[in-house]
């Protein structure tokens, strides 16, 4: 993303122009924008004209509009950002309180303007324009016949595909149904990584099953590779890397992102290290649950006396509908950063936000135990934290 | 030629000639008739529990799926006695008395005796079951000279005095959560002590969901499958045959669970020779010889090149009074799942240790297989356990090793749940064969061991007791290309009797097929029984809506289709602890589903079965609870208290078994 200009007022009104540039941005968009922003973008609109005579002609007229947005759709698989709302600007086509669809686009700019922008919003604007996160890595989890391909970015995990076939069991006198299967499927994940996996952006990618399942894919896929003559796979062979993963299953990804052969590859990327953060929650619910702390009402207890170290918190929390609840949340990072604590906002979109987003969307790991929150839940209270994250 | 017709200047009397022949008369079959019309004449359990038999003789007009049957003459007289009869003019509540009176009446006399006499009978005797039985039963005795013996064997039993109407259903069985318990003793569901014998196969009255459940029943089965006695079936097909028993083997990687398979086919005359040499004579080009005999049940490239079985391999062997279905599970860590599913199937484990020094206590220590496969089996169920000491023959048949592993792991398999009488060791090497088929005669063991040898063990386990009377369940292992037409479908019939021509219900999506051919070892079969591991061929099914572990099931009581349900679970030993939104892999037969642990209802004592806490905050080692489970997808499954065997589940993450559980209730 690229940040065009920038006029914040001193009342945290004003507008961003921004410029999306890779698919990637367009997740950061549906970050950033909530209902009732109004949003100034090039578009395509269908204009209809009456002529003297009485017949209509229409044509398509590409205009700049400003809506007020209405709702939000997001598309995860293509990465398209839908915008609807009212026409708030009116020129030559388009009438005021004219309903319209804004599609935003790559390369083209658009403008944000909001009531009042918060730390939130600003802090998601210079992650989403910071160049050096863009580590794409590829996964592939596997078992016999089972197989997710994977995109992994800093902020979206992206099932590309899933291939599910059904592998005959060996059985007595009758093991080539079983090898047949299996060759069956690896051409299958063979032919999803050819199709889904782009090698000028993708820097490694992560072959994780368990048992050999990886090894003999890794084995058919370049065998296949040489006498098909696929070049892409023969001049990428040292992007591939095999991994341990107890599982096909989507969330096995999270023990690939732990493996350290991985860690050292990957460095330092979001998606590794929300789920390390995770796993130390978990860690410290072990070991010392005094100190460990999840649902909005504990934790906003916990804010109160400034005890929060961590807090850890789903961004979907943020995209929620209510002006009141996302100040909530707001306000009690912000209030968390100001006792000196860390915030780590997890991207729904991975698998450990995906799983904090289920522990109630909200966590937080203590400086000192509080046994007495522990004590206070009784009865109501795990509904009303419960609560507060269904309402996303 | 409507087409060309005058419309405009047609004589509509004309047209519609024949009106008024039709009209007044009765609806015929090829009309379509308003949902309330169809509600009459259509069967529905939910409504006043009715049988069939009873429907059969109230209805006249129906015509039966295969009307080809030849009634006996007293059956047709009878009959034609009710079809007359008009049921006498009753409020609501005495109708419903009547109407259960007469279903409990039929479900002992079946249908000998006439709707008429009955309700007449029920009537002069004010409801009371037992004298209206006693005075029907002995006019029936006294009538003709052949009573139908076989619906009365057991009489007594089963026929409670029932005044109040069905329709106050009773409470669903409960887990009684007073008396202490230790691990996976858990009470049995609640089946009758003795089966009623009663000429139908879907059971009375289980519990108070059946009769909701049943509601969606409008799936057509032929009138043979739907009163078939599954019991006098099973007797008369396989009384002159040995029983069965399926045998899993189970242990640490490399503790020599293939090889002592192969050994003991070998030995029971299983294998030809040719076929032995043949793997001698490759095993040895590779340099392991003491595979050899593994090869028998590894069979694949993968498997023999790394010498360890990854999937479970299948063979059989006959004893004295068994047929036992050997299954070899894997060791590895990373093939439990195929273990898993392999043990869902099995009655009764073998479990191989090894017995050289080093080896044993690494397969044991946390981590290690044999504790690990030891619990798994037991929440599976299976609770006869052999213990095999292999590879006795490496530390010199010394009794001392023995006697340590023996008490090691009777401790460890006392806390799993074992019994102690069910459980015994057996001393004895796989590669050598001793102690395997024949008595030993290695003298450093006949020194101190004068216990049975293997087979005799297996000999004396005991044939746990078939569910034949319930509703027919199926689980899908495996799906294969038969040799004829469409595919195959094998797996264990868990519940009831499957036989060709059944018509049944497939998986998730309740697609309907038939079964076309039946096949048990590869010889074909007209009908399986509960407990039978076969291969089914269902023509004209979608290969897409068969996935391995899905249930195959009865049309009549179809099995639960659910995404979330409720389990009471016993936590392992985790890493971390359980909270809500937890991801984990759901084991159900040889399913595999990811799943979320959504809800952490309560976590409960773990021998009193006492609440401890309500909505915990996350479940440590060694708890128990109740939790809620949400599935992706919608699976089959049955509550423990219905179907023991479709009941459980086990809970795996990143690799690990975290939890097993029971379903308590299905969403």
């Amino acid at each position: 993303m690229k940040l065009l200009g920038k006029y914040v007022d001193k009342g945290m009104q004003g507008n961003v122009t921004l410029m999306p540039e890779e698919s990637e941005d367009m997740w950061h968009a549906y970050n950033l924008i909530a209902e009732g922003d109004s949003v100034r973008s090039t578009t395509i609109r269908k204009v209809q004209n009456e002529t003297a005579t009485g017949s209509s002609t229409s044509n398509r007229v590409r205009t700049t509009l400003t809506i007020a947005v209405e709702s939000i759709d997001f598309d995860t698989q293509a990465c398209v950002l839908r915008l609807k709302g009212r026409n708030i600007e009116e020129n030559q086509y388009v009438k005021m309180g004219a309903y319209h669809t804004l599609d935003l686009e790559l390369n083209r700019k658009f403008e944000l303007r909001k009531p009042e922008w918060d730390t939130i919003a600003l802090e998601r604007i210079e992650m989403a324009c910071d160049p050096t996160q863009s580590a794409d890595v590829a996964a592939v989890v596997m078992q016999e016949g089972l197989a997710h391909v994977c995109l992994i970015t800093a902020s979206m995990t992206l099932v590309r595909s899933k291939i599910e076939v059904s592998i005959p069991r060996k059985r007595k006198g009758s093991v080539q149904q079983h090898e047949k299967g299996l060759a069956k499927f690896y051409e299958q994940v063979m032919q999803s990584i050819l199709r889904h996996v782009n090698f000028d952006v993708v820097k490694c990618v992560l072959i994780a099953s368990p048992g050999f399942v990886r090894d003999q894919f890794y084995d058919y896929m370049f065998q296949q590779a040489v006498k098909m003559d696929y070049k892409l796979l023969l001049d990428n062979k040292s992007k591939f890397m095999l991994v341990h993963a107890s599982s096909g299953f989507k969330h096995s990804l999270k023990e690939v992102l732990q493996d350290p052969a991985v860690l050292a590859k990957m460095s330092d990327t979001k998606a590794a290290g929300e789920v390390k953060a995770l796993e130390q929650f978990y860690m410290m619910l072990q070991c010392e649950p005094a100190k460990a702390f999840y649902g909005k009402k504990h934790v906003l207890q916990a804010a109160e006396s400034q005890a929060i170290e961590t807090l850890l918190i789903s961004d979907n929390l943020f995209r929620c509908q209510d002006v009141g609840l996302r100040k909530e949340y707001v306000n009690l990072v912000e209030s968390v950063r100001d006792a000196g604590g860390e915030v780590k906002i997890f991207s729904s979109m991975h698998i450990s936000g995906e799983q904090l987003a289920q522990l109630t969307g909200i966590a937080a790991l203590l400086r000192f135990p509080m046994p007495e929150l522990e004590d206070s839940d009784d009865d109501d209270d795990e509904d009303g934290a419960a609560g507060g994250a269904d309402s996303d | 030629m409507s087409r060309h017709r005058i419309v405009r200047t047609m004589d509509y009397n004309d047209e519609y000639d024949g009106y008024d022949d039709i009209y007044g008369h009765s609806v015929e079959d090829e009309h379509c008739i308003s949902p309330t019309d169809a509600q009459q004449w259509l069967y529905d359990r939910a409504r006043g529990q009715q049988s069939i038999s009873a429907f059969i003789s109230k209805n006249k007009d129906i015509q039966e799926e295969e009307a080809d049957e030849e009634e006996d003459a007293a059956f047709e007289k009878a009959r034609r006695d009710s079809e007359s009869f008009q049921m006498p003019q009753l409020d609501e509540i005495e109708q419903a008395k009547l109407s259960s009176c007469v279903d409990e009446v039929r479900s002992v006399v079946g249908d000998a005796v006439s709707e008429r006499r009955i309700v007449e009978t029920s009537m002069k005797f004010d409801y009371d079951m037992q004298k209206i039985l006693d005075e029907i039963l002995n006019e029936e005795t006294k009538k003709s000279a052949k009573p139908s013996v076989n619906r009365m064997k057991a009489p007594a039993a089963p026929v409670l005095p029932k005044t109040v109407s069905k329709t106050v259903a009773t409470p669903p069985p409960k887990i009684s959560l007073k008396e202490p318990r230790r691990g996976f003793e858990i009470p049995s569901p609640k089946v009758p002590s003795s089966p009623v014998v009663s000429g139908r196969n879907t059971p009375v009255d289980i519990s108070g969901d059946d009769i909701s459940r049943s509601s969606a029943t409008l799936f057509k089965v032929s009138k043979e499958q739907a009163v078939r006695n599954a019991r006098q079936l099973y007797e008369k097909e396989r009384a002159d045959q040995k029983s069965h028993i399926h045998m899993i083997v189970i242990g640490h990687v490399d503790a020599g669970k293939s090889t002592l398979m192969g050994h003991l086919l070998y030995d029971t005359g299983n294998v030809s020779q040719r076929v032995m040499h043949k793997h001698e004579q490759e095993s040895k080009k590779l340099g392991k010889q003491s595979f050899m005999y593994a090869w028998v049940l590894d069979e694949t490239g993968e498997e023999r090149t790394r010498g360890i079985t990854m999937d479970v391999g299948q063979s059989r062997i006959e004893t004295k009074t068994k047929i036992v279905t050997l299954l070899d599970a894997p060791g590895h860590k990373d093939f439990i799942p195929n273990m898993i599913s392999g043990a869902t199937q099995a009655d009764v484990a073998l479990l191989v240790v090894d017995a050289t020094r080093g080896e044993f206590e690494s397969g044991f220590e946390l981590g290690g297989q044999t504790r690990e496969h030891a619990i798994l089996v037991r929440s599976l169920g299976v609770n006869q356990l052999g213990v095999v000491i292999n590879k006795l023959d490496t530390v010199g048949w010394s009794q001392e090793r023995f006697t340590e592993i023996v008490t090691k792991l009777k401790s460890f398999l006392k806390l799993a749940g074992f019994k102690e009488s069910d459980v015994s060791f057996t001393p004895c090497s796989g590669l050598t064969g001793e102690n395997l088929t024949k008595k030993a005669q290695e003298p450093a063991l006949t020194s101190w061991y004068s216990g049975p040898h293997l087979l005799d063990v297996i000999e004396n386990f005991k044939v746990p007791e078939r569910a034949i009377d319930r509703p027919l369940r199926m689980s899908v292992s495996d799906i294969y290309k038969g040799t004829g037409s469409g595919f195959c479908i094998s797996g264990r019939v868990e519940t009831g009797v499957l036989c060709l021509n059944d018509k049944v219900l497939v998986g998730a999506s309740r697609e309907q097929a038939q079964v076309k051919s039946l096949t048990m070892n590869e010889f074909p079969q007209t009908s399986v029984f509960a407990g039978d591991q076969v291969s089914v061929t269902l023509p004209a099914l979608d290969i897409n809506n068969v996935t391995v572990g899905c249930i195959i099931s009865d049309p009549q009581t179809p099995i639960p289709v659910t995404t979330r349900f409720q389990a009471r679970i016993i936590v392992f030993n985790v890493k971390v602890p359980i909270t809500m939104g937890f991801p984990v892999l759901l084991h159900h037969q040889s399913l595999i589903e990811p799943a979320v642990v959504c809800k952490l209802t309560a976590s409960i004592h773990k021998s009193t079965g006492e609440v401890v806490k309500k909505k915990p905050r996350c479940l440590g080692n060694n708890s128990c609870a109740l939790v809620e489970l949400e599935t992706s997808r919608p699976i089959c499954i049955e509550r423990y208290a219905d179907f023991k065997e479709l009941g459980r589940v086990m809970l795996r993450v990143a690799g690990v078994t975290i939890a097993a559980g029971m379903v308590t209730k299905i969403r």
